[in-house]
């Protein structure tokens, strides 16, 4: 028995993986029925769920992938991983419309703008604050507050040290998750019901990850307009923050 | 046939990452610098192109719209592997950080998407 269960374990993950999430948002789908009578959406709370699965997966294994850790459920990886979720992404384009996504294009690249430049600037304000002093680590942690990426591709670029890219990771990964948890609960105020608002989210509020699982919890059909600003989030942040948003640092300590 | 609706989607993926990636390189930066929005615009051209041509068969419409609809599931799986306990972990800085950030790009958000409604209409 137990050894048909460790074959089936090692051989179909992937299989595994679209089973346990099926299960998961049947369970969210009843949970927001019975419990929340339809006022939080069944995606928003799979996705809390999942974070909370996440951080149980850490604790039990001790490792870095969340519930991923667990063998049973290593295919989540595969599943969840960049190559399936850019590809799914990009299919959600198919209905996009055009004349509203070029509508927002200009405010989309604004918004892309001071989405790199704000979230940097209170990183590094508060790395100050915290006593930091030195331009490599200030503009590492304020790169980690633009998205994970963004964190330690500056501070490998600037050679950082190694506490100072945990930190920045840290505090990359903390906003992508808070984005994905606090989305609905805020899309009201965020006026996020219309394709342009959709796109100036995307470009402020950043990381793929955070974007994407945020606006999915809170109406499927503004995912592709936030997406498509919110890729170029990281790009964007890997090309300012180790060259004009550290030579700004650099010049000011 | 399903497949060529799928095989579409990838190529249009495989194009827009690869131009991505050869941008990075060109600006010299080590990320793929919107090569999911490269690739998204691809699909809306092709989709354009197909329905004026008459070749958008809902065979082909089923073949992207499947991973589409599978996107919120994939989601969910992405949660599920994020390394939530070292976010957690990472101290008062990055707990404080990562508050005020997405709190003031939330108001950003607020700010700019009322002010552009404004505008248009």
């Amino acid at each position: 028995m137990i050894e048909i269960a460790h074959k089936v374990i090692a051989d179909q993950s992937l299989v595994l993986a679209f089973a346990a999430v099926g299960a998961l948002m049947w369970i969210s789908a009843m949970v927001s029925r019975l419990l929340f009578r339809g006022r939080i959406h069944a995606s928003a709370i799979a996705i809390m769920a999942a974070l909370a699965l996440a951080w149980y997966g850490g604790i039990i294994t001790g490792g870095k992938k969340g519930l991923a850790d667990v063998p049973a459920f290593a295919g989540l990886l595969l599943m969840g991983g960049a190559m399936l979720r850019d590809f799914a992404i990009v299919a959600t384009a198919f209905e996009v419309d055009p004349i509203e996504a070029r509508k927002a294009g200009l405010l989309g690249a604004f918004a892309l703008l001071l989405g790199t430049v704000v979230p940097f600037a209170v990183g590094a304000g508060i790395a100050w604050s915290f006593g930091y002093r030195d331009a490599v680590s200030l503009a590492t942690l304020g790169a980690g507050a633009v998205t994970y990426i963004v964190g330690p591709v500056t501070g490998a670029a600037l050679g950082a040290s190694s506490p100072v890219m945990a930190l920045s990771i840290a505090t990359g990964v903390l906003k992508a998750v808070l984005v994905m948890a606090t989305t609905p609960m805020a899309a009201r105020f965020m006026g996020l019901n219309n394709p342009r608002s959709a796109m100036i989210f995307g470009g402020l509020a950043g990381t793929v990850s955070g974007v994407a699982g945020g606006l999915a919890a809170t109406d499927e059909k503004l995912v592709p307009y936030g997406a498509l600003t919110a890729t170029f989030h990281t790009g964007l942040g890997c090309l300012l923050a180790p060259s004009v948003l550290f030579l700004i640092v650099k010049a000011l300590v | 046939m399903a497949i060529y609706g799928t095989a579409l989607l990838a190529l249009c993926t495989l194009i827009g990452v690869a131009l991505g990636e050869a941008l990075g390189m060109a600006l010299h930066v080590k990320a793929n610098v919107g090569g999911v929005g490269i690739a998204m615009m691809l699909l809306i051209a092709a989709r354009l192109w197909l329905a004026r041509t008459g070749r958008l068969t809902p065979g082909l419409k089923l073949g992207v719209e499947f991973w589409a609809l599978m996107y919120i599931p994939i989601v969910v799986a992405m949660a599920a592997q994020q390394n939530v306990l070292a976010a957690l972990e990472g101290g008062p800085m990055a707990v404080l950080t990562g508050v005020v950030v997405v709190a003031i790009c939330f108001c950003l958000v607020a700010l700019l998407s009322r002010s552009a409604g404004a505008h248009h209409d």
